[in-house]
């Protein structure tokens, strides 16, 4: 596959390790904050490409983990109402809220379908004109415009049985409240190579200033890891702070002014709640007021969305970076894929889950 | 300098274990081996070994013959590359060639629901024959019932099939020894993305087909050119990975593959990577893997290949050890690969 | 997060820019994607691809650069 082969060279991919265990002379922590990312380096085992003292950390950058449980709870409840289509994408399926998951609900009944595109779920509303179709619309800021076109189309259509459950989430606020806590270690950031395709990088210059911290903008194929983490542990071996760009075949500085253009027409930046973290100012998006009869929790009023219990598990301070899945006393215990304590474990992105899948129980002799 | 927000850690009460079968207790990864070993084996089996494999093999009068069943429930029932009929033909014959036995007859019963389409019914009907003819095999008897409109889906199938053994030596996970080299016989992942394409509508062009084939002719050839054959295991639900998780298991062996070694077709690859799908773990309904003994291991591939271009050494069997488990060699290192807990499902993320 | 492939863009339907949408291909499958974020995609430029849209077009010229840049680290470990 072009553009994906030629960043798979493992040959390659060696020569590069090689070269950062050269510039590599004291410890470092570097945090990623993708799901995608944990994902690639996981599968292809970069973690386990670097010098021993280079720490990689996963941050809360997983969409379907960090979904705050009321929220699914809400999903289940709407889907559970006669007429309903609820629309998701796949890896939320099994999701578990406070009372289950959705795939659960449909286990009972109630009509879930999996969607690839917002677009599969707006045609489902065009083919079923007496049902209501709601499309369950979560993800970062890569996947906001794709929601927005879905709302822009319904609208330009004149749909009335399309709307949204939302709990789209951004990453440079969840950045800032991981590094305002003086617990964290992080010194150096890998930041989410698609999601600044369409936001460009500019927001990532004040953090870096701010707290000291270099920021490479990082693909996701195994050369684009390498080559980023090389950057970043340059940066720190250097003393220099700056915002680096390693993803230049797909990221602008200012990003992708259309899909921006749609997301701030449809959407405005709200406070959210992040499973596991908390509530974090200005992290999520709602809906505009013109765009309010596609909300969900407006066409059907009394959905209710519960608060976060409290627990013990401690995917909180795993996706803080503060302490890894194999940290955690219940880690492949009491808590594996099959019964998930907590949201790292639950989707298939997840920290602890990519850890149990890929990691347990090779560790290197 | 803005207020720290109050951080909480917060996590869902665990799922309760299961009073009730679910979906994934279907989905041949670790819910359904728990089942088997909860409900099953305790009323019906004997051993450890006892409901894992394939088949069964029983000796009756000095003739050692083996004997399977298994039951159809895909959806949808009409995919590229086939149907439920030829699945369930295919599935049946391919049980009874990793017994290492020849095919001799097949049952059928099916359990039809009430309006169902008699066209379909005989499109089903008609691919059975095909795919019996091209294997070289009855089918001798059967039943039929019918379930009221609502309760059934259109159309199970439950195949049995009785086959004469004619490997020499016993093919089974026992046999399985250190040194082993495991062959696969072909490129991995084309039923389960044909049929996941066509349940939920994809559009991928052209469609992905699916590679359901009846497998007796290479096996049959295999113990025909006196390959000592230890352990067959055909490639259905949850894939290569799945597979020889559940050898390794059995045979309490460590094996090792690596990534670069499995052959994948480009239009699989394609999907996978759009719907962030992992190949080893997709359904195939043509493929299988052989672990013979090393010094057979190239003979072993020559003649499969013979039969498909992409057959391929893909790993070796390490070491005994309890309790069994499979490595897979990536770019940058080692890795486990484990039984999934339920399907794969496409990812956003 | 987010899962997004690079594809080369086959055709390309529709006049409506909210519309647009083209026929891409990954390794050897053809899936529709949604263009209306990239109009100025042409015949035979690669996109990134994520759940069902298109959200840029690749950079040739950059991705040489990158691979160049790989080259040079790989020579130099080489030595």
């Amino acid at each position: 596959m072009k553009y994906v082969d030629e960043f798979r060279d493992p040959a390659a991919a060696r020569h590069y390790a090689d070269a950062i265990a050269r510039v590599t002379t004291r410890p470092w922590t570097i945090m990623e904050i993708c799901g995608g990312q944990t994902h690639a380096i996981v599968r292809h085992g970069i973690d386990q490409m670097l010098p021993d003292g280079i720490l990689l950390l996963h941050g809360p950058g997983c969409p379907v983990c960090v979904t705050p449980s009321g929220m699914i709870d809400a999903a289940i409840s709407i889907a559970e109402r006669p007429g309903v289509i609820l629309c998701t994408f796949g890896d939320m399926l099994r999701v578990p809220g406070g009372q289950g998951s959705l795939l659960s609900a449909r286990g009972r009944g109630a009509d879930v379908r999996m969607v690839y595109s917002p677009l599969d779920a707006l045609a489902l509303a065009q083919e079923n004109p007496a049902r209501e179709v709601v499309f369950f619309a979560i993800g970062f800021e890569t996947t906001a415009p794709t929601t927005a076109m879905a709302v822009l189309q319904a609208e330009r259509e004149g749909l009335s049985n399309f709307s949204l459950l939302v709990s789209h989430v951004l990453v440079p606020p969840a950045m800032e409240a991981l590094l305002s806590d003086p617990a964290n270690g992080v010194q150096g950031f890998l930041a989410a190579g698609h999601v600044c395709t369409v936001t460009g990088y500019r927001e990532y210059e004040p953090i870096a200033r701010r707290f000291g911290i270099p920021v490479v903008i990082t693909g996701f194929e195994p050369l684009d890891l390498l080559q980023g983490i090389y950057l970043c542990i340059r940066q720190l071996e250097e003393g220099r702070v700056e915002v680096e760009n390693q993803y230049r075949r797909l990221v602008r500085p200012e990003g992708n002014a259309s899909a921006c253009a749609a997301v701030d027409r449809v959407f405005r930046v709200r406070s959210q709640q992040w499973r596991g973290i908390g509530e974090i100012e200005a992290s999520g998006l709602g809906l505009t007021p013109d765009y309010e009869p596609f909300d969900a929790l407006v066409r059907f009023p009394g959905t209710a969305v519960l608060p976060e219990g409290q627990t013990s598990c401690i995917s909180g301070e795993i996706l803080r970076g503060v302490r890894k899945p194999c940290d955690c006393p219940a880690f492949a215990t009491g808590c594996t894929p099959e019964h998930p304590l907590g949201a790292t474990m639950v989707s298939s992105e997840g920290a602890c889950a990519a850890y149990y899948r890929y990691r347990r129980p090779l560790e290197p002799a | 300098m803005t207020d720290k927000p109050s951080l909480s850690f917060s996590c869902p009460v665990p799922h309760s274990n299961s009073e009730r079968i679910e979906i994934a207790h279907g989905g041949g990864g670790l819910r359904t081996q728990r089942l088997i070993d909860t409900v099953f084996r305790p009323a019906f089996g004997q051993s450890e070994n006892d409901l894992t494999h394939d088949g069964a093999v029983l000796e009756v009068s000095g003739a050692k013959l083996a004997f399977t069943a298994d039951s159809y429930v895909v959806d949808p029932l009409f995919f590229p590359g086939g149907d439920i009929g030829t699945l369930a033909v295919n599935g049946t014959v391919n049980d009874l060639a990793m017994c290492g036995a020849r095919p001799v007859g097949l049952s059928t019963a099916f359990i039809i629901e009430e309006g169902f389409p008699m066209s379909e019914l005989q499109r089903i009907v008609q691919s059975m024959r095909t795919a019996a003819d091209a294997a070289d095999v009855r089918l001798v008897t059967g039943d039929t019932k019918v379930v009221e409109r609502g309760k059934g889906d259109g159309l199970y199938l439950t195949t049995s099939g009785m086959g004469l053994v004619v490997a020499s030596k016993p093919v089974s996970p026992e046999r399985v020894r250190p040194g082993d080299v495991i062959v696969l016989s072909g490129d991995v992942g084309r039923h389960g993305m044909a049929v996941m394409a066509a349940r939920e509508g994809l559009g991928l062009e052209p469609p992905i087909a699916s590679d359901c084939a009846p497998l007796a002719a290479q096996i049959l050839r295999l113990i025909d050119e006196g390959i000592d054959i230890h352990c067959l295991r055909d490639l259905t639900r949850g894939g290569l990975a799945t597979a020889l998780i559940e050898i390794a298991h059995t045979a309490s062996v460590t094996m090792r593959i690596a990534d670069s070694t499995v052959p994948i077709s480009a239009p699989v690859r394609g999907a996978c990577e759009i719907l962030g799908i992992d190949p080893l773990y997709v359904a195939n309904e043509g493929r299988f893997v052989a672990l013979v003994p090393a010094q057979a291991g190239q003979r072993t591939l020559d003649l499969l290949r013979g039969y498909d271009d992409n057959a391929a050494i893909i790993g070796t069997v390490e070491m005994v050890d309890e309790p069994g488990s499979l490595t897979l060699e990536t770019l940058g290192g080692v890795r486990a690969l484990d039984l999934l807990t339920g399907e794969q499902l496409p990812r956003i993320c | 997060m987010c899962l997004a492939v690079p594809g080369e863009v086959l055709s390309i339907d529709g006049d409506d820019v909210l519309m647009r949408d083209g026929r891409i291909a990954f390794a050897g499958v053809v899936k529709r994607a949604c263009l209306a974020y990239v109009p100025e995609a042409k015949i035979g430029d690669y996109v990134l691809v994520h759940a069902g849209f298109a959200i840029a077009v690749i950079d040739a010229v950059e991705a040489q650069r990158t691979l160049a840049l790989i080259e040079e680290i790989v020579a130099e470990d080489g030595r």
